[in-house]
């Protein structure tokens, strides 16, 4: 397990240096200037010129390259072009929104999309089971910016009884009312994750109740739902985990649009502004983060598969070898 | 490196020249005439919605429209400030004389000024805040409006005289734009140090700003404890905000179809004030076929610019027919100067040379409302022949293609500040209007002795460009600002994106 641990962190530092690259050189590629967001129209040649000084836009390529690299070492992240701050302090105010918003959402989806599934699975034959397979399906076809604002519509515009966005301006100072701004944007985006997480749990368990072990555990006398707790839930539970790590990967940053509907200073808006902005080291910045997130959802997601299924520890461990 | 900006400065997609102060120092002009104001409560927080979260805090390094929102009078002051009928008003300088040549300015400073960081305003300030502005590495927008300035210099602490190499009208008026900050201040694109009614709170980017009563400030203090500058990406999640009573005031509403819910609601007063910012159909006036003062005339005549306003925001907006709104002191109608006539624009085509039309590629920026706008103008000019390529581009392949390389047939632009008809009488601007006459004319206005002289000169201007069509102005924006009904002392022009927040009461 060490040897595997130690495999999986080299294997993690050398994607994210990877990935890192490949976006610096992929920014400079798009076409457009960051000076020109510092610009007004009316601007003199003299003005453009001291503006792509000021953000080092006028050096050459490689040279751009090696300082971005010997920052990266140190672990410093730069400062925006626009705003002129850090970067990395910039981040961390916005994890304040988005990690919680991203978990809750998650949990949420979770507890919904595990019964919800099982059941339609398992009550297919009544219906209710089929009904079930056929909301989720709805679901998915739904666009998120749509639920935010019918969940807007009724709660905040209709009944009053939840803001219709925003975000206390001192964070998690007084948690009820940060709570209290996340139950829309958790609820929009945690039914549309259900909807797709629903028809995973269905289909896996599907499979469990066909399985030739379930049967033939049930033909020695044990209870469906004794069958269910000790093969049941574990085998259903494996490709289940794997696909809960893309889920949570995705909204981490594709909240962006549930941001931009609830006025939520996350991560996703801070992102689309950047690059609508040419603003390069806060896209490498929060591309960085998010990349690095994304890699450990994926390491954690894994080692619980690991921890679930003993085979693919077995695999592993002989491989590691 | 000390060359003279050529280009005249102009029109901001990203910012915001002050014009209008609305309101004065809290019960003038820009007031409400339905004041509630006797209950009104001098330790409330005002909950301001905008669209336009500054960039940075710092106008000379690209802080953008947002920040003379919040900032502009509210934090920083000048050494005069412009009321609400555009008229030049002393602020931090109490008063000012003119030398006999016309080229020197002295100015007294007024007694007693602080900065928030509790310095005295003195001189040294004062020339520091204008070298500021024309510097070397300034993105003033306002930089090349004092290339005229030849020195500047503190004889005492309250006295500051400025020498200009030429006469320019424009001066004081122009002076109102440049904030003057504390010339010990650091780091002024976070942080600020200024003499206005508020001082900076919190700044948390990508939410909102604060901004605080100070209490050392030197005149008349302001009507609310605190204002909070909430900021939206999206108009509908801004109109949500208000509808919540999470905000108690839009600066200026973007979202036409959500007008009929606040107007149809005795909770909320939507205010239809003055615009300066019109959007224009820009030909590129250097090359064919624009280049033909009958063929710009012909486009202009063959679209329907009121069916256009109409389409895009009902029965708000004006037509103005030229580049001078009905706030600048040279305004004239001329909407009858091209009027729309189909049968006019066929005949000018012909007479130009293209009796069968021809094509043409219009680079269009990609948010509201140009592409609406492109759509209307390719139909309507699809009448005489004429067809439209319609090119999608972002604001940045705006700046590069266009507005640098001059690399277009016709464009379109939201032109923002209020004066800046002047900008026809630069020959190297992006549109490339060159018409001698005209580049005399805005010069010599420029040089005139007297406001009158200068009108008329600028009217002569205005006429030429109309009668040449220089570009297609198809309209003039409404600004609407949308409050609470319990809300008063709020400006209404909030023309430039200036916001005017000290005179705010809440009932």
């Amino acid at each position: 397990m060490t040897t595997y641990l130690l495999r999986r962190m080299a294997f993690l530092v050398i994607s994210l240096l990877l990935a890192s690259t490949v976006l610096f050189l992929l920014l400079r590629l798009l076409p457009g200037d960051p000076a020109n967001s510092l610009l007004s129209v009316g601007a003199s040649p003299e003005q453009i010129a001291a503006a792509r000084h000021q953000i080092g836009s006028d050096r050459p390529l490689p040279e751009q390259f090696v300082t971005w690299l010997g920052q990266m070492a140190t672990f410093d992240l730069g400062t925006s072009f626009i705003s002129t701050l850090p970067v990395g302090p910039e981040i961390a105010s916005r994890l304040v929104v988005t990690v919680p918003l991203t978990l809750l959402a998650f949990l949420l989806a979770v507890v919904v999309a595990v019964p919800v599934g099982f059941v339609a699975a398992h009550r297919s034959n009544r219906w209710y089971g089929p009904l079930l397979n056929g909301v989720s399906q709805l679901g998915i076809a739904v666009p998120v910016f749509w639920v935010g604002m019918l969940l807007i519509a009724a709660f905040a515009l209709y009944f009053h009884i939840l803001p219709a966005g925003g975000f206390p301006q001192d964070d998690w100072t007084n948690p009820g009312d940060a709570l209290t701004s996340l139950v829309l944007p958790v609820v929009t985006i945690a039914l549309v994750m259900s909807a797709s997480l629903i028809r995973y749990v269905r289909s896996a368990t599907v499979d469990v109740l066909d399985s030739d072990y379930l049967r033939t555990f049930r033909a020695l006398g044990s209870s469906f739902t004794m069958a269910m707790w000790r093969h049941g839930l574990r085998n259903a539970a494996v490709p289940v985990v794997s696909i809960l790590g893309i889920e949570l990967a995705t909204t981490f940053l594709g909240a962006v649009v549930v941001e931009s509907v609830f006025a939520l200073p996350g991560l996703g808006s801070m992102l689309a502004k950047a690059i609508a902005q040419h603003d390069y080291p806060i896209v490498q910045g929060v591309l960085f983060v998010s990349t690095f997130g994304v890699l450990v959802i994926g390491f954690i997601a894994d080692l619980v598969q690991r921890l679930i299924d003993p085979r693919l520890r077995g695999t592993l461990s002989r491989s590691a070898r | 490196m000390n060359r003279k900006t050529t280009s005249l400065f102009g029109a901001a997609i990203a910012l915001a020249l002050a014009l209008t102060a609305c309101g004065g120092t809290g019960d003038g002009a820009g007031t409400k005439s339905t004041s509630p104001a006797s209950s009104s409560n001098t330790d409330a927080t005002i909950g301001i919605g905008s669209l336009y979260e500054p960039q940075n805090l710092d106008n000379t390094a690209g802080g953008g429209q947002g920040v003379t929102e919040a900032f502009n009078g509210n934090v920083y002051e000048g050494l005069f400030r412009l009321t609400d009928d555009g008229k030049v008003e002393n602020l931090l300088a109490k008063d000012y004389k003119v030398g006999s040549d016309g080229l020197t300015y002295t100015f007294t400073l007024r007694d007693g000024v602080k900065f928030h960081s509790g310095d005295p305003l003195t001189s040294a300030d004062v020339k520091y805040s204008i070298e500021k502005v024309t510097a070397d590495g300034s993105q003033s927008a306002r930089k090349s409006s004092f290339a005229v300035i030849k020195k500047i210099e503190t004889p005492d602490d309250h006295t500051v005289t400025v020498t200009l190499s030429s006469k320019s009208i424009s001066f004081v008026y122009n002076l109102s734009y440049i904030w003057i900050i504390n010339d010990q201040a650091k780091n002024l694109a976070t942080t600020e140090d200024g003499t206005g009614p508020y001082k900076l709170g919190t700044w948390k980017r990508g939410a909102s700003l604060t901004l605080d009563r100070f209490p050392g400030y030197w005149g008349t203090a302001a009507t609310n404890k605190q204002v909070v500058f909430h900021y939206y990406t999206d108009a509908t999640a801004l109109n949500n905000a208000l509808l919540t009573n999470a905000v108690d005031v839009v600066t200026s509403e973007q979202s036409p179809d959500a007008l009929a819910q606040f107007a149809n609601n005795a909770n909320y007063k939507v205010n239809n004030g003055h615009s300066t910012t019109k959007l224009l159909l820009a030909f590129n006036d250097r090359k064919a076929p624009f280049d033909k003062p009958l063929v710009r005339k012909a486009v202009t005549s063959a679209i329907d610019n009121k069916k256009l306003l109409n389409s895009i925001w009902g029965e708000y907006g004006t037509l103005i027919g030229s580049m001078v709104p009905p706030t600048d002191p040279w305004y004239e109608d001329l909407t009858k100067v091209n009027p729309y006539d189909l049968n006019l624009a066929k005949k000018q085509l012909a007479d130009a040379g293209y009796p069968s039309g021809f094509s043409f590629t219009l680079d269009t920026p990609n948010y509201d409302p140009h592409p609406t706008a492109a759509t209307f103008i390719k139909s309507e000019l699809a009448k005489v022949g004429i067809t439209v390529k319609i090119n999608v581009i972002t604001a940045d392949e705006w700046y590069t293609k266009v507005y640098k390389n001059r690399d277009f047939a016709a464009t379109m632009q939201e032109h923002v500040n209020d004066r800046d008809v002047v900008w026809y009488g630069d020959p190297e601007f992006y549109w490339g209007y060159d018409n001698p006459q005209v580049t005399a004319w805005v010069k010599q206005a420029e040089e005139s002795d007297t406001a009158e002289a200068q009108t008329e000169l600028l009217k002569k201007v205005n006429q030429q460009i109309a009668a040449d069509a220089a570009s297609d102005w198809l309209y003039l924006y409404p600004q609407i600002v949308v409050a609470s009904s319990k809300l008063s002392g709020y400006p209404l022009n909030g023309l430039n994106s200036q916001f005017y927040a000290y005179g705010i009461k809440k009932a």
